[in-house]
């Protein structure tokens, strides 16, 4: 896997106008690793669990279709001037890294090792948002580093502590952090330093995911940067980050045999899923409005990892990969629309139906589905988690309903203004590459009626794992 | 109360009286050939003293009383205190009737006393350098106890002479909490002693002084009593200063031929630190009124951070 | 003399401690490298003793990381830097110097009531520097909000990443070997980013403020 990845950097680097290769290379590794997907243990360092090897093989996925999308599109930024040759190159290099980095947080078995891909993570796409050098995007970026990197020192913290109860069970070394270590002497672990721990784990990580008190950075890095960065942010950064809360929550569960871990996440994930839905009522910019509702969704799948249990588990997988599938699919479209109306403000984008009517629908749709409309799989994922809700934690649902309400009102009537009317737009200059936005679609549709046996199987092993 | 101990006590009071003119001198010496200038005689401050009891003290025509006696209040107050602070011996009969905290006390009763006389002849200076030298003492007070009490969690006594003999006796250890009181303690003792980047003691430019604003309507004895006991209290502090860092080399209680040893000591101590003052003002600039609070209010925390390490770290 | 190797640890962390304070207090956009540095340096002091106190030989190198890192490399980076932006105005706060202190006290007092009951749990003989090290990374947290600039806020991340070295430092003796790499190495080219980032925000806005990146705002 990390000779595959190197290749594919330096195929970027090479063929900076054509990412072509890129494409070809990222099928091979989604390939390799939907067919490897039964591999437990590549080395000590590295290890491929039920919990993520789904998210590996989504990010593969999400990723080698978002560089099919980038390609027409970026080569429209290029043309139009806003890209040069030499941020292109740097723009293909960082988006391997990107991927690379993310893979190895999620197939790596060191909690160091996790927290130092996600800090290069962080780095590289801080690049990736400020790519186009307008102030705009510069603020963004340098929002986003500084946000992120106070939050990931609170993580390094976490950590810290962590490797401090972790070494009176199992002793110093190496070994101390190894997450399968962890796991077996979870029970063991020191519950005070555990719980303080995983405050900071969570606040640190959760500054990744977008969760509320710490969410500045997103609405703006998703807005500035390429769209096709939104996409892949929206769609794996942030589950990369929801997996890392996830496996340190295992970890502290295990320890403090209390519900504390739990009820932060569903404390924050309420939180985030209220005040996402009044914020994105007030957006004017179509890719801030669609970076609310990820701050809104990743909300929710905080809030049922918070509640645990079974169902409440299996539907936050659900919903992390129909989420990542849909949101991508959309940013994929408001990319092109965007383009097409050379600007991002709604107000300003009109009849997208008429201009193209497959990008009209793709993002009617898309809105559709990540609004909770029945056939998708988000009204699957997002009613499960709703009757646990109701089951476990009563008081919680009418807030849940309100801000869902909320968020469907205002997302709907804007994205409906946009589809329909007229307008006097030309089509681009290149054709959009459509096929991942249907291929996104098609799969969120087939999750929600009907998700294959091996797959439930995946989901319900996984959420055995993350427990309640 | 022991003979030997009376006689150690009175020993002390007049070393203070005969050394702090002398501490003073050594000090602006230092600080002129620092500054490439001749340095002045030693015994200037002496002499200047002498020069200033034998000539008349004009008394402006709407003085009250209190602007006669504040000077006598003001060097008796800093005379006790140098009387406390334990800078030969330990073995002080004084020491039981006042700890560090009404040491702290006896400072501030002679500043509300110079501070009143300089507002009562109604000068505008006179008002000015009160305001001033009030806004200072406010915020220097709360820093100093503090310092005083991170050396009297140490070693859990607040009189002066017991934490000298604890520290002085103790098997040598390094304390980071008094690390941080011996800087916090240093800032303090610039500002109170009118020391450089608060005050210049050798400046009557109108705008910037506080002390010598205080003191611009006395003459004679009067101005010479101020004088002394401004001399008196920087030996004082001095001496605070030593027994807090370098407690070392003080007579103690039933060895009184000690006390010839303890001479030599102070003075060598006395002349390193005087050195030091004279650099730190050398170095340093005067800063504006205002920065002031800020100075001292750095002073504060970092006693308090002194404080709150020696709870953490247990030392 | 193992003893007092001790106690120098102990001080060696009250003068990160101090350090963060000075800097938090600090004006001159110099002095707070300079300073900066000095805490690296202290950093390795105090890591290095720890080293041969405890007989913990890779935290020989973790020192020399740091050293090589915090105290060489990125210095030289941040005073080319300004020299090459030509700062050298006095760094500006958001809340005045007193209050900031006032709140830096705030903060030490909850560091150290917070890591106390951990540090009692790890076996380290300089636990109880844990509490300092938390505070070091509060009071660096604190500067980098108070700050308005853009070079005294790098300085304000990079001197967190102190203290979290330090509290690693006192807690565990370090964290495992590849983990240290990885993290110097990511500081590293945060850095390198950062240094980059600053000169296209002078070319864009003329100046390094900060509070020109306040456009992008909820409306």
């Amino acid at each position: 896997m990390l000779a595959l990845c190197g290749h594919r950097d330096y195929a970027a680097e090479v063929n900076v106008g054509v990412s072509l290769a890129t494409l070809v290379a990222a099928g091979l590794l989604t390939a390799q690793v939907i067919d490897g997907g039964a591999l437990l243990v590549l080395d000590d360092q590295f290890f491929v669990d039920p919990l993520n090897v789904f998210l590996v093989a989504l990010t593969a996925f999400v990723g080698f279709t978002t560089s099919v999308f980038s390609r027409p599109y970026m080569r429209l930024e290029r043309d139009r001037g806003k890209m040069t040759p030499g941020r292109m190159r740097l723009y293909h290099s960082m988006y391997q890294m990107f991927n690379f980095t993310m893979l190895v947080a999620l197939s790596t078995n060191n909690l160091g090792i996790l927290w130092v891909a996600m800090e290069a993570a962080t780095l590289t796409t801080v690049l990736l948002v400020s790519v186009y050098r307008t102030a705009a995007s510069l603020e963004a970026a340098w929002k986003y580093f500084i946000l992120c990197g106070v939050g990931i020192a609170q993580a390094l913290f976490g950590t810290i502590l962590l490797y401090l109860a972790a070494d009176k069970v199992i002793g110093g070394g190496g070994g101390a952090l190894l997450w399968t270590n962890l796991e077996a002497v979870k029970s063991q672990l020191e519950p005070n330093v555990m719980a303080l721990a995983f405050v900071f784990l969570l606040l640190g990580y959760g500054t990744k995911v977008g969760l509320v008190p710490v969410h500045n950075w997103l609405p703006d890095a998703h807005a500035e940067g390429p769209t096709p960065i939104s996409a892949v942010l929206s769609g794996l950064l942030l589950n990369v980050a929801l997996y890392a809360v996830l496996r340190c929550k295992v970890l502290a569960d295990g320890a403090l045999h209390s519900h504390l871990a739990g009820n932060l996440m569903i404390g924050f994930g309420l939180l985030s899923v209220v005040a996402a839905a009044f914020f994105l009522s007030r957006q004017k910019d179509i890719k801030r409005m669609f970076a609310y509702s990820s701050i809104e969704h990743m909300g929710l799948m905080t809030f049922a990892f918070g509640l645990g249990g079974p169902i409440a588990n299996f539907a936050g997988l659900l919903h992390m990969t129909v989420h990542s599938l849909i949101k991508s699919a959309i940013f994929f479209t408001v990319g092109h629309a965007s383009q097409s109306a050379h600007t991002q403000i709604m107000e300003k984008i009109r009849g997208l139906i008429k201009l193209n009517p497959m990008v009209g629908w793709g993002l009617l749709l898309g809105t559709l589905a990540i609004l909770g409309m029945p056939p998708f799989g988000v009204f699957a994922s997002e009613f499960l988690i709703l009757t646990t809700a109701m089951r476990d934690l009563p008081w919680a649902t009418p807030f849940l309903l309100l801000a869902l309400g909320v968020a469907f009102a205002s997302i709907f009537s804007r994205v409906q203004e946009m589809v329909f009317g007229d307008t006097d737009l030309k089509p681009l200059e290149h054709p959009p590459a459509l096929v991942p936005v249907f291929v996104h679609l098609a799969l969120g549709l087939m999750l929600g009626l009907y998700i294959p046996p091996y797959l439930v199987d995946w989901y319900q092993q996984a959420a055995r794992m993350i427990g309640g | 109360m022991s003979w030997s101990g009376l006689f150690s006590q009175l020993l002390e009071i007049l070393v203070a009286l005969v050394l702090a003119p002398l501490v003073t001198g050594w000090v602006n010496q230092c600080r002129a050939w620092l500054q490439n200038k001749s340095a002045p005689s030693l015994l200037l401050q002496y002499r200047m003293l002498r020069k200033l009891f034998h000539k008349e003290s004009v008394v402006a025509e709407h003085a009250s009383q209190l602007f006669r006696t504040a000077p006598y209040i003001v060097f008796g107050c800093m005379t006790m205190a140098s009387g406390i602070v334990p800078t030969l011996s330990t073995d002080l009969p004084l020491s039981p009737a006042a700890d560090a905290i009404a040491l702290v006390g006896l400072f501030a009763f002679a500043r509300v006393f110079i501070s009143l006389a300089a507002m009562d002849i109604g000068t505008a200076f006179g008002s000015l350098g009160a305001r001033r030298e009030m806004l200072i003492g406010f915020l220097a007070e709360p820093a100093l106890l503090m310092v005083l009490f991170s050396a009297s969690l140490i070693t859990k006594s607040t009189s002066l002479t017991s934490i000298a003999e604890t520290l002085a006796h103790r098997e040598f250890v390094i304390y980071p909490s008094l690390a941080f009181a011996g800087v916090a303690f240093t800032l303090v003792s610039l500002a109170e002693n009118a020391r450089v980047p608060v005050d210049n003691p050798t400046t009557h430019l109108e705008l910037t002084m506080i002390h010598e604003a205080l003191i611009l309507e006395y003459s004679g004895r009067h101005l010479a009593l101020i004088e002394w006991a401004a001399s008196l209290k920087l030996f004082a502090y001095s001496c605070i200063g030593l027994t807090l860092f370098f407690p070392w080399g003080m007579a103690e209680v039933g060895s009184p031929q000690q006390l010839i040893l303890a001479l030599p000591v102070l003075v060598l101590k006395l002349a390193i630190g005087g050195a030091i003052l004279a650099l730190i003002e050398t170095a340093s600039a005067k800063m504006r009124i205002f920065r002031v609070p800020e100075f001292l209010a750095t002073a504060f925390m970092l006693a308090v951070i002194g404080m709150l390490v020696h709870f953490l770290l247990g030392a | 003399m193992h003893a007092y190797l001790i106690q120098s640890i102990n001080l060696f962390a009250a003068v990160l401690l101090l350090l963060s304070f000075g800097m938090l207090s600090q004006r001159r956009i110099l002095t707070l490298i300079h300073l900066f540095t000095l805490q690296g340096a202290t950093l390795v002091a105090a890591t290095a003793v720890v080293a041969y106190v405890t007989n913990q030989h890779h935290l020989y190198y973790s020192a020399a990381l740091t050293l090589v890192t915090k105290v060489i490399v990125i210095p030289i980076l941040l005073h080319r830097l300004i020299h090459r932006l030509n700062v050298k105005w006095d760094v500006e706060t958001l809340i005045n110097i007193p209050t900031t202190m006032l709140i830096g006290i705030l903060l030490v007092v909850f560091a150290f009531n917070l890591a106390l009951p951990i540090a009692q749990l790890s076996s380290s003989i300089v636990h109880s520097t844990l509490g300092i090290a938390l505070a070091c990374v509060l009071l660096s947290f604190l500067m980098m909000i108070t700050r308005a600039k853009a070079v005294p806020q790098v300085i304000g991340f990079l001197s967190m990443e102190n203290g979290l070295f330090f509290a690693a430092t006192a807690a565990t003796y370090g964290m495992p070997m590849v983990v240290e790499f990885g993290i110097a190495f990511d500081v590293l080219v945060g850095m390198f980013i950062l240094g980059v980032f600053m000169f296209q925000i002078r070319e864009q806005f003329d100046s390094l403020d900060i509070r020109h990146l306040e456009t992008l705002k909820e409306d």
